[in-house]
């Protein structure tokens, strides 16, 4: 099934283009990665930028933001997510259609960032919804938002369609909806979702 | 204009002269403030506080018309100790013979000051282009009797901004027309801006902790820890 290496680059070479369907159909998905229009801080004015004509994330084939979930392939978490917020932003991320990815823009998202010993911000989005992608800044200059944007395609081309590690979306049996976390009288109930957090890294072999 | 004094055309005196010639019995005290900025306040008595404010807002001199800005203090209860000279009667035995004498000895008392919430309310005038002058008004304690009247019928902007420190310090204003938290949700029931807040324990992920923080992180991991071996 796989195609050798040097036998694609030899036929190449030819003018005989060999590929497969998974790398067909993860290069189209790579190729139109559209976000959510959705913007939450100081963040979302760099996300912003980033899609205006001087740093253009139009190359990358990601410049049309959907205001609809059903519509958006990422959610760019770009901001402080407040406790008052949380519920929204998960509560979005159940309507977005599978196949979906989830990039935290800035510190605020990761964890925080400078507001995390505040009694109203959550520390940081991955204690609800699976991140791919963690940009880092504060906030991320365009080109660190560009950077993530590449990161989650070479995330998307290595994605297997088929076997027992196939990603979410291809398994039919799994739900895909998260808990929203309700208001509670101190804190959000539940302040964390148990599926999804504490993280576990992964380490690759 | 006295140096230092922003735009202010009286003094908190002759302010507080004035407010009692308009309203009788209002009630009104100085607070100094011994700062440098020496921006000194007038403390209103909560019955005559709409009174006192419509007499600010619409007196041709001060003509106070434009309400910049409402904020909460919380002042907790204090523990006093002091030490006062008590004189009294000791009965000595001097040469065989019962003496009673008096002698004065220096004891440490304990006592607690009981807190209050208190609002400050920062007031300018557009019209005459001068203040601020600034009213507060206290609560009797910061448990069950936290209400002060609103000024809300006398300044509208004061709406949200009562709304505000109503959500985060708890005082209840009689008289506001909406009176519902603003910032945090409804089911909330702490008030985060009073000193005694306790704020929830998500302290089980800190990957850079230093400080207060990473005490909170050990004691979150001791407790977590207890709680496994109890289960």
């Amino acid at each position: 099934m796989a195609v050798d290496e040097g036998l694609k680059i030899e036929m190449g070479k030819q003018g005989v283009l060999v590929t497969s369907l998974q790398d067909l159909y993860n290069w189209g998905r790579k190729s139109s990665v559209w976000p959510m229009q959705f913007g939450l801080a100081c963040c979302a004015i760099e996300m912003i930028a980033a899609t205006m004509a001087r740093f253009d994330m139009a190359r990358f084939g990601s410049e049309v933001f959907r205001s609809s979930p059903r519509q958006a392939d990422v959610m760019i978490i770009s901001g402080t997510v407040t406790k008052k917020m949380a519920p929204q932003v998960v509560r979005l991320y159940n309507q977005m259609a599978e196949p979906r990815y989830v990039m935290a823009m800035g510190a605020c998202a990761i964890s925080g960032g400078p507001f995390k010993q505040g009694y109203n911000v959550l520390k940081g989005i991955d204690r609800y919804i699976p991140v791919d992608v963690h940009i880092p800044g504060c906030p991320p200059r365009p080109e660190a938002l560009l950077h993530g944007l590449i990161m989650l395609q070479e995330k998307i081309m290595g994605q297997k369609l088929t076997g027992a590690d196939r990603p979410q979306f291809m398994k039919a049996d799994v739900k895909g909806l998260y808990p929203v976390p309700e208001f509670g009288e101190h804190d959000l109930k539940p302040s964390y979702n148990q599926g999804v957090w504490p993280v576990t890294i992964k380490t690759e072999q | 204009m006295p140096e230092g004094r922003g735009f202010e055309v009286k003094t908190v005196e002759e302010i507080k002269a004035a407010i009692e010639a308009a309203v009788p019995g209002a009630g009104v005290e100085i607070v100094t403030n011994p700062g440098p900025s020496a921006q000194h306040s007038l403390r209103l008595a909560h019955e005559h506080a709409v009174a006192v404010a419509t007499f600010l807002r619409d007196d041709e001199e001060l003509a106070l018309d434009f309400l910049s800005n409402v904020s909460g203090v919380d002042w907790p209860d204090k523990e006093i100790v002091e030490k006062v000279k008590v004189t009294r009667p000791v009965t000595k035995t001097v040469d065989g013979v019962e003496q009673t004498a008096e002698e004065t000895v220096e004891e440490t008392r304990k006592r607690v000051e009981p807190g209050s919430l208190e609002v400050v309310y920062h007031l300018y005038s557009m019209a005459k282009k001068q203040g601020p002058v600034i009213v507060r008004m206290k609560t009797v304690n910061r448990t069950d009797d936290v209400a002060v009247p609103s000024l809300t019928p006398v300044w509208r902007s004061a709406e949200f901004q009562e709304r505000e420190v109503f959500d985060l310090y708890g005082v209840k204003f009689t008289g506001h027309p909406d009176l519902r938290r603003i910032l945090m949700w409804d089911e909330f029931k702490d008030y985060p801006m009073r000193k005694d807040y306790v704020e929830p324990d998500d302290f089980e992920y800190e990957p850079t902790a230093h400080d207060e923080v990473a005490a909170r992180a050990k004691a979150h991991q001791a407790a977590a820890a207890q709680e496994g071996a109890g289960a």
